[in-house]
This record gives C-alpha cells, sequence and structure tokens, in this order.
C-alpha cells in the first residue's frame, strides 16, 4: 500500500492520545500512515479530502479527528453552558448511516470513551428528533435533507454553534446530483455558524480528485482547495470477461445465453453477488436462474421497488451468509459491508468504469486479497464495452460525472430555508452562496430574481407584492412574513421529486378481492401504459395486471405464462464518455481485436470488408436501401440520451431537406434514422449534405423547437417547479398525490411558457433537461469533434455493424408528437364498430 | 344515417351532439353550442385561480386568468352567441372577481359586452360578482334542458352540468393519452373545465358513479382543433 500526499507532510507527528494507541496496540494493530497524516492535517485545522480504495479502514480515518479530540474534550461541569453538536457525519444514503453507527460503537466502547452518537434520519421519530435538537448527541449521523431541515431552524445558530468536523462519506456519489448542490449550500452555512469546523471528505478514487478538494472548502476566493491524502493501490482485482462457447447475441440486455455459465460460477463459490443495469434485467435473470436452479441454491433478488420489508428480508440473509447468490441492482452499490461476498458477476455493459470499480469492490473486503470478477456481456458491442472497462480498471482510470453548475430550484428552497432561520443581508448572504463551489460561478443579477421568486414568484407582472412569502425590512434585510411560511418550507424540504409511485398488490381472482400481500412499488408511468390482462415480470413472478385501484396496482399471479410487456426498465445509465471513446479507439485498431473472442472478431473483419471501420475521431454513417425505405445509420458512440437527441434533430432537418423520415432509434452505441425518400441518392446527387446535417447549428433553434413541446420538458419542470417551492409537495394534514403534481405543474408550464417565456424556472428547467435528460453538452462535444471528419458510405445493403441498431427497430415505441394519431385512431376504431353496426 | 353525419362532423373540429331534441356542438375549445338559441355553454372557469394559491403561498402564474380570457375571447368571436352561461365556478373563489386587475375585468366587460350573460353559482363562487354585469342564477331551464353547476342525483334528463372537469384516458401503442371531456351518456351532460390553470379527473372515477348509463356513455376528447368521441367501452381509469 502506498501513501500520496499533497502538499508533502511536514515533520510534526500526529497527536494521537494514549487510550488509543493502547486500543491499537491490545489488538496488535498499527494506525495506518493514512489515518495518522489525516489526523495530523486536521489538527492543524486543514479540511482534508481522503481518497481510499473500500477496505483500506475509511471510516475509522474520517472519524479518528473528532474521537481524539472528544476524547481530550474536558467534561463539562454540572450546571455548564449548553453544548451543541461536535461532529456531523453526512451520507447519501439512510442505511450507511445507520450502519457507520454500529461500526463505531466497537471502538469507542472499547477505548472507554463518554460520546454519545445518534443518527437521524427521515424515519427517526418526530418526538427523537425533537430532543435531540435540545440535548444534542456529539455525533450526529445524517442525510443531506435533515442537514437543511437543521439548518433552516431559528436556533441553527446555537445548535452549530460548537460544531469541529463534519465528515462527508461517499463524497463522490454526494456531490453530482441535485442533493449535492443542496449539501453545498449547507456546507456553506456551517462555514458560517462554525467557522472553526474542519470538513472531511471520503471518497472513493475518481479521475479529477480537484473538483472535490474545492467543494470542500470555501471558494469565495474561487479556486481554493482541501488539503489530500491518497491512498493508492490494494491489490488488483482478478477481473475476465465470462468465455463462453455459446453464441453472444447481436443485441438486446438479456444475456440469456450466458444462464448456464453464471449459475455454474454460482455453484463454485460462497456467495455471489451479481449486479445488472435495470430492474428489469434483474427480473429476468433471476427467473432465469430459478429456471436451472437443479440444486436449489438459495438464490435471491433485490432491487429499489421492491417492498421493504422484503428487502430487508433479503440484507438479513446476506448479513447471515445463508445465500448463494444475490441478483440486484444499484441499490446495493454504495460501500455497505453485508456478508463474505467472495465473487461478483456484472451481466450487461459496466457503462461507467468507475461504477464498475466500487462494484468490484462488493467482493472481498480486505484490501489485501483481490476481488474476483466476471463481466458478462449481454451483446456483442457490450462485449468490446466490457473490454474497454477491464482494461481501464486495470489502468485506474475512473471517470465520475462532472460536477454540474448550481441548480437554481435548489437555490430557491435553500434561499426560503435561509430566511426561516432568521432575516438575512441579500449582499451577505450572496457571498455566502458564492462560497459553495457550485454556484461559484453564480451573478449577482441572477440571485436576486432567484430571491425575488422566493419572495413573489419573481414575474414581470408583479401582482403578487401582498402575498409575499418573504419581504424586505426597514433595515434592507429579508425575512419571512409569516411563521406559516417556515411550516410549509418544512414540509416541502429536498430535492428527490418521487415518479409517482403505485404499490403492486397480488390478489386472487379478478381483482375483486382486497387484501393480498404487496410486492412492491412500481413507477406510475410504467402501469398507465397496461392493459387489464397483460402480463409483466416484476418481484421474480409473471403478473397479470387487473386494475389500478387508489393507489395500488392489483395484480394475480400467472405462472406458467410468458410475459408480454418486458419494457419495465428502472433506472437505465448511460455509457461514459471515457468508456465511449475507448470502445471506439478499439474498433479503428484491429491490433486490439486479439483480446476479443473470435466471434466479434470476425464480426468486425467482416464489416471491414463490406463497408470501413471509422477512424477513433471519426463518424461512419451509413446509408442502404431497405425493403421500401432508406436507411441511414450513424455510428457516435456517445450513449443513448445522446443519441436520442440527436436522432430528434436528425429527423426535424431531414424533414425539411424533403427526405421524409419515418422514425429512428437509438442504442449506446448508434443511431438509425428510416425514411421513404432516398437517403443515399439525396448524397450522391448532391441534394443532402452530411457535413450541413451534422452541423452543431442543430443545437440552435431545432433543439428549441422540439424542446418546447416535449413532454421531456414538462416532466424536468415538474421536478424544478416542487423543489422550487412554487408547488407544494405536502399540505399539513393532506399529502398531494404525485398525480395532482402533475396535472398542475403541466398546466402552470403552459401557461408560464405562453405568458412569461424568460421565467427563471423555465431557465432552470433548460438548463437541467440539457444537463440530464438530453445530454446536449455531450451532443455538442461530439458534433464539433466530428466537424470535416463524416465517413459516408453509401452501400446496397445493411452493414454488419448496423445489424445490432437494426434489430432493436420495432421494439421502441413510437416517438414523437404521436397522440393527436393515437386519438384519431381511436375514433376511428369507434367509426369502424359503428359502421360495421349498420 | 345518424352514425354517418356524426363521423363526418368527427373529422372535421367541432363534433355535434343531440340532447332532449336540442342540437348542441361540442367545441375543441371545451365550450357548448347550442345553434338553435344562439347560446354558449363554458365551465369552470376558474379565474383568479392563481392569485387564490399565491394567497396562501404559492406563487402560481398569475397568467391564468388572462390565459382564460384570452380563449374564451376568441371562442366567442368565433361563434357571437346572443347568450352566454358560465356554468359556475366562474371564479376560483369568493374574493375572485374582486381580485382580479382591472385590464383583465375590462377584457371580460368587452367579451360580456352586447350578450346577454348568465353566472350560475358554483361551490367556488356561491355569492355573485358585485362588480360585473351579468344575471347571477342558482340553476337556469331551457326548454327540456337544465343548466346547473352540480349534476343532480337523479336521472338527470336533459341536464347540462359541470362541477366535476372530466377527463378521459386512452392506451393505444403502449402510449397512454390523457384530455379534457365532455362526458355524455345522451341524457345529461357533464362539460369539461375550461379555466387554464384546471385539471382533470377521470369519468371512469367513482365521482361519477350513478351519473350515466355505463353502455351508452361517450367521451368527447378534446384534441388540438378537433373533439375525438371515444366510445366508454374504449376508456381505461386515471
Amino acid at each position: 500500500m502506498k501513501l500520496e500526499t499533497d502538499p508533502p507532510s511536514g515533520d510534526s507527528a500526529a497527536r494521537l492520545p494514549a487510550p488509543f494507541r493502547e486500543w491499537f496496540a491490545a489488538r496488535g494493530w498499527t494506525p495506518r500512515p493514512h489515518q495518522l497524516e489525516l489526523l495530523k492535517r486536521t489538527q492543524e485545522g486543514r479540511s482534508v479530502l481522503l481518497i481510499a480504495p473500500t477496505g483500506a479502514g475509511k471510516t475509522l480515518a474520517g472519524f479518528l479527528p473528532s474521537l481524539t479530540h472528544l476524547a481530550e474534550r474536558p467534561k463539562p461541569k454540572p450546571g455548564a453552558a449548553w453544548q451543541g453538536v461536535h461532529t456531523l457525519y453526512i451520507s447519501p444514503l439512510k442505511a450507511l448511516a445507520v450502519d457507520i453507527q454500529r461500526n463505531l460503537t466497537r471502538p469507542v466502547e472499547e477505548i472507554g470513551l463518554d460520546i454519545r452518537m445518534e443518527t437521524r434520519t427521515g424515519d427517526t421519530p418526530a418526538h427523537k428528533r425533537q430532543r435531540q435538537k435540545y440535548a444534542p448527541p456529539d455525533i450526529l449521523l445524517t442525510t443531506p435533507e435533515q442537514l437543511a431541515l437543521l439548518i433552516a431552524s431559528p436556533d441553527a445558530d446555537r445548535f452549530f454553534a460548537g460544531l469541529r468536523y463534519v465528515v462527508l462519506d461517499e463524497l463522490h456519489s454526494l456531490v453530482t446530483s441535485k442533493r449535492g448542490h443542496l449539501l453545498a449550500l449547507g456546507l456553506a452555512r456551517l462555514r458560517r455558524l462554525a467557522p472553526e469546523a474542519v470538513g472531511i471528505g471520503l471518497s472513493a478514487t475518481v479521475a479529477e480528485p480537484e473538483a472535490l478538494r474545492r467543494w470542500l472548502v470555501d471558494q469565495n476566493p474561487a479556486g481554493r482547495m482541501a488539503d489530500i491524502v491518497t491512498v493508492a493501490g490494494g491489490a488488483k482485482p482478478e477481473i475476465t470477461i465470462l468465455e463462453t462457447d455459446e453464441r453472444v447475441p447481436w443485441s438486446g440486455h438479456s444475456a440469456r445465453y450466458a444462464i448456464p455459465a453464471v449459475y455454474e460460477a454460482i455453484t463454485r463459490h460462497k456467495m455471489t453477488l451479481i449486479f445488472v443495469n435495470t430492474r428489469s434485467q434483474a427480473e429476468l435473470l433471476f427467473r432465469e436462474l430459478w429456471h436451472v436452479n437443479e440444486d436449489n441454491l438459495p438464490i435471491a433478488l433485490h432491487h429499489g421497488s421492491l417492498d421493504v420489508a422484503q428487502r430487508r428480508r433479503v440484507e438479513k440473509a446476506m448479513e447471515t451468509n445463508s445465500l448463494s447468490a444475490i441478483v440486484a441492482t444499484s441499490t446495493l452499490d454504495l460501500g455497505i459491508d453485508w456478508g463474505d461476498v467472495d465473487l461478483v458477476i456484472h451481466v450487461g455493459a459496466p457503462k461507467g468504469a468507475s461504477r464498475l470499480a466500487q462494484r468490484i469492490g462488493r467482493a472481498n473486503h480486505r484490501m489485501d486479497e483481490p476481488s474476483r470478477a466476471i463481466l458478462v456481456p449481454a451483446n456483442r458491442f457490450e462485449v468490446m464495452e466490457c473490454r474497454a472497462a477491464l482494461e481501464a480498471n486495470y489502468l485506474g482510470a475512473q471517470d465520475t460525472p462532472p460536477l454540474g453548475e448550481g441548480a437554481l430550484d435548489v437555490l430557491a428552497q435553500h434561499v426560503l430555508g435561509r430566511a426561516c432561520a432568521g432575516p438575512f443581508d441579500e449582499a451577505e448572504f450572496f457571498e455566502e452562496v458564492r462560497s459553495a463551489a457550485p454556484y461559484s460561478g453564480l451573478d449577482a443579477g441572477t440571485f436576486s430574481r432567484v430571491v425575488e421568486f422566493v419572495a413573489t414568484g419573481g414575474y414581470a407582472l408583479k401582482s403578487y407584492e401582498r402575498y409575499a412569502r418573504i419581504r424586505r425590512m426597514k433595515d434592507g434585510r429579508w425575512r419571512i412574513t409569516h411563521p406559516r411560511v417556515a411550516q410549509q418550507y418544512r414540509l416541502n424540504i429536498g430535492t428527490i421529486v418521487e415518479s409517482p409511485m403505485l404499490n403492486v398488490r397480488l390478489v386472487r381472482g379478478g381483482g375483486r378481492q382486497r387484501g393480498g400481500m404487496v410486492l412492491g412499488k412500481v413507477e406510475e408511468y410504467f402501469l398507465e401504459t397496461l392493459a387489464p390482462g397483460d402480463t409483466f415480470m416484476f418481484s421474480g413472478r409473471i403478473l397479470r395486471f387487473e386494475g389500478i385501484r387508489e393507489n395500488e396496482a392489483f395484480v394475480t399471479s400467472a405462472s406458467g405464462q410468458d410475459a408480454m410487456v418486458p419494457a419495465y426498465a428502472g433506472g437505465k445509465f448511460p455509457l461514459s464518455t471515457y468508456l465511449a471513446g475507448e470502445v471506439r479507439g478499439m474498433l479503428a485498431d484491429p491490433d486490439r481485436w486479439r483480446t476479443l473472442p473470435e466471434q466479434v472478431s470476425g464480426w468486425l473483419r467482416i464489416q471491414q470488408e463490406k463497408s470501413v471501420l471509422p477512424r477513433k475521431e471519426d463518424l461512419l454513417v451509413e446509408t442502404f436501401p431497405r425493403g421500401d425505405r432508406s436507411y441511414m445509420v450513424a455510428y457516435p458512440f456517445e450513449g443513448r440520451l445522446t443519441h436520442q437527441t440527436l436522432g430528434m434533430l436528425l429527423t426535424r432537418r431531414l424533414e425539411r431537406a424533403g427526405a421524409r423520415p419515418l422514425g429512428f432509434v437509438a442504442t449506446d452505441y448508434s443511431l438509425a434514422v428510416w425514411s421513404l425518400g432516398d437517403m443515399g441518392g439525396m448524397i450522391r446527387r448532391k441534394a443532402l449534405f452530411l457535413a450541413e446535417l451534422f452541423d452543431e447549428d442543430m443545437l440552435g433553434d431545432d433543439l428549441d423547437a422540439w424542446l418546447a413541446d416535449s413532454w421531456l420538458m414538462k416532466r424536468t419542470f415538474r421536478n424544478c417547479a416542487v423543489i422550487s417551492g412554487l408547488v407544494e409537495k405536502r399540505h399539513p394534514g393532506q399529502e398531494k398525490t404525485g398525480r395532482q403534481v402533475t396535472v398542475s405543474a403541466d398546466l402552470i408550464y403552459d401557461v408560464l411558457r405562453t405568458h412569461e417565456p424568460d421565467h427563471i424556472l423555465l431557465q432552470a428547467t433548460w438548463r437541467d433537461a440539457a444537463t440530464g435528460l438530453l445530454d446536449v453538452g455531450r451532443l455538442g462535444e461530439m458534433l464539433s469533434r466530428i466537424r470535416g471528419r463524416i465517413v459516408h458510405k453509401d452501400l446496397d445493403r445493411i452493414s454488419p455493424l448496423a445489424v445490432p441498431v437494426m434489430l432493436e427497430i420495432g421494439r421502441e415505441p413510437v416517438a414523437g408528437s404521436a397522440n393527436e394519431s393515437l386519438l384519431g385512431e381511436a375514433a376511428e376504431n369507434l367509426i369502424e364498430e359503428a359502421m360495421g353496426g349498420v | 344515417m345518424n352514425v354517418v353525419s356524426r363521423i363526418e362532423a368527427a373529422a372535421h373540429g367541432p363534433v355535434e351532439i343531440a340532447m332532449a331534441g336540442e342540437r348542441m356542438v361540442c367545441d375543441p375549445s371545451g365550450a357548448l353550442y347550442l345553434p338553435a338559441d344562439r347560446l354558449l355553454v363554458v365551465s369552470d372557469l376558474h379565474l383568479e385561480k392563481g392569485s387564490s394559491y399565491a394567497r396562501r403561498g404559492s406563487m402560481l402564474p398569475p397568467y391564468d386568468t388572462a390565459a382564460t380570457l384570452a380563449r374564451l375571447a376568441d371562442v366567442v368571436a368565433r361563434l357571437r352567441p346572443a347568450v352566454v352561461v358560465s356554468l359556475g365556478d366562474s371564479f376560483h373563489d369568493d374574493g375572485g372577481a374582486g381580485r382580479m386587475p382591472e385590464p383583465f375585468r375590462e377584457h371580460l366587460l368587452q367579451v360580456m359586452e352586447g350578450r346577454e350573460w348568465y353566472w350560475i353559482a358554483g361551490n367556488h363562487d356561491p355569492a355573485a360578482p358585485d362588480n360585473l354585469p351579468g344575471r347571477c342564477v342558482d340553476e337556469l331551464a331551457l326548454g327540456d334542458l337544465t343548466f346547473r353547476h352540480e349534476p343532480s342525483k337523479g336521472g338527470g334528463e336533459g341536464e347540462i352540468a359541470g362541477h366535476l372537469h372530466p377527463g378521459a384516458r386512452i392506451v393505444r401503442r403502449g402510449r397512454s393519452v390523457r384530455r379534457a371531456c365532455f362526458a355524455s351518456d345522451g341524457r345529461r351532460l357533464v362539460m369539461p373545465a375550461f379555466g387554464s390553470l384546471t385539471g382533470t379527473l377521470n369519468v371512469l372515477d367513482r365521482a361519477f358513479a350513478g351519473l350515466f348509463k355505463r353502455e351508452s356513455l361517450t367521451a368527447y376528447m378534446l384534441g388540438a382543433n378537433r373533439v375525438y368521441p371515444i366510445a366508454g367501452g374504449a376508456l381505461r381509469p386515471a
């Protein structure tokens, strides 16, 4: 193991109090160098980012500064002044907070420390939360949402006055989302309330630690960084790609071909963790494994939609090592230690290499022994992607999503929270907000508009002055206008807007009976597409959909039948930029094909013969006729989201060019558009220019025009409206259903877009959609990369490389604004019915 | 024959229906027009809903009144009715008419100019708007037709009501489409809400129980420029 620090450490050693030294010694241990290094730096009052692989004693390292400081703290005299919370621990998961408390209890008791530790999450009962405010524990373990609530309280300054340490766990996963923005703002507030407090960030290996180092400290002036302590190395994981004589499919994600091999691997290990990318994959794989489970091995299923009780049972069984295998999605991703996992199997492409590293860390949580993992590609492109991920893992090149610019809806929430804690001065508060890394680039004008939005909605038509939620007082400071405002704020906090979920209840016979078992929850939008009688797979069973009653979907068992609707795909990950580049590189370089299985390299060789393989930085575009249509297939390798956006824009442009496009389909690797007009011929006749078709200017008017009517925008707006407090998540005593929120937010969107298209919330929505759902940034980078580098191949038939995407055609629902024609169709049916009766 | 004429109508914008011997037109805007009487019915305008929420701390856009009035002005200019019936919940609350900004009030007065205008009392606005002309009534009768805000408990022969904001949903090829609609079984008609910030309630919801004969229920769903008559059997619950 190697320790790297930056800047190099000085001569002075860390102060480790005697009881700690004795505790280590009694166990025959010595404190690890990074634990001491981190201790020393925090004792010097510096914030530190600790980067270490799983199993490196990260938790103890993170808490050593706090525990030693608490150990040396003089005992409070009876009747002495009130002490606030001393250490705040924040993690992305409730479960992690509980887990950490359990892990810390042992050293604390064994060392004999008199320290009170408590968790505080959404599950903590109200009376306990109330007590915590008046008698805070020394160490409080909590989540970003709870921190937001605590700092919005009028006695926040008293509560946090004695705060010395803020420990942020799994920082790499905390910082990238809107939760991260909320947390960054919370941290900025804590720096004002407790200037002495030191931040300690714990993170897995990331590509750009500088971003996290800036995130940890005051960015006013911008660019300052926390210290860094890096633990490199650990044993390299043993990763292999599943070898099989079975034919690897051209397309699809089921990996059914690999079931016998996966089962065989399970039988050879104590406990196998099988990770997949989507819930539908998990369901399918679980079922297929049970089909071949001749030894009746205990194989379990775990994903986010299952009923909590069911998940807990599985987790319990893992802890006690009574399972042979568990099929799971990302719900098991973050660093929770459970059981003796000795093999990780990853089915499907691992998308981001850093995600892969984290998942493999699951196996064998001791750092000096190598983890064992098998990658199972589901189709031929995934074989290449797995190979690229594998090489990336060995090279240690890992990527994390870039830390986005701070979201404005989150800022609006924070501004109201700040006002709930007490009056604030706008200029002073602006400086504080800009000290949070995601908001360091915020300008005063935008900030003012957000404050106006919080006050009266920020509309050009100033008709709500008299209803303002916050108002400027004579001394120039802003304050809330009524205690009710604070009450509403507390009920609406948070950044996770749940897609409305319905219970899935298993009943007998036609769904007339009540009271069967709840199997879990499913997103409403999925159920909406089902008709009674449709069968689908959930919770490891085939179920027949019977109907919806209130907030429950009634289903009956349909075992023995095939699932008609396979589409329940919760949680898809995009292909990371880095891996995309690697796959393109591999494609371009026949020398690297040697590491690929023969059936894949053979496929590439035939492609080379029949068409061409693009160089790494080129974009290959093929056109060919098939049936009575013309097809255009492009291979950007930029991930499905980017391709979907590109497909929308290309079809608009092809329409204008007179190619009469009919539709498109996108995969992670390529994109196919089909049309009535002969696109290959148009290019030959110079009636269509690919350079113009793929020009970056499509991100201007075309994007705006398409977006304005897109359901993507409405969905995004709905989230922004809830987070920013425009639409209430809950009313006191009356919880709105997700459905009601959807309806009213869509209407608000329409009204606002017509009457005030420049409104701050529409701007926030646009920014969100552009970065999240549309991946516009990545599309822009791709378009600029391929400028002048488009390789067109005009073919008389489909190429080998085009086969996978062509097989996806027909699996995808019709995209675009087809709603009116669907209504028309339904009406025509009625007409047919009526005419038939005449 | 009857069926064929309905089909032709369905392909071009509005849809004609007949109830209690009266011919009426379901307009894609969500208004109902009775050509013989030159009478226009709109329901559940919910004017000043935005400011009603703002008063309670949710700063919804203050443009809903303007948007609703613009659509109302459109349909009035297009059909030139002699009589307009606003079928209740014209304002989101009793203070709504008083809160309405002056330019909007003037716009509304312009639309009302030269027409016989009836405000039917709704549950949101039981009191009459005191700063606007027009007659305020609880119910209105015209031949065998009755106009009231809330559908009555009885058979409802010839009743035209609002209040419930009916909407309907169909699923075709794995996609779900939800729209506001006129709902009728040939005896009774429930109007869609006309206001810009008004949501919908599925016609299959239990709130509609007992109002329609299930076998003859049709939802006249509002499209962009057309009204789509969809038989009850093709509808899906919320």
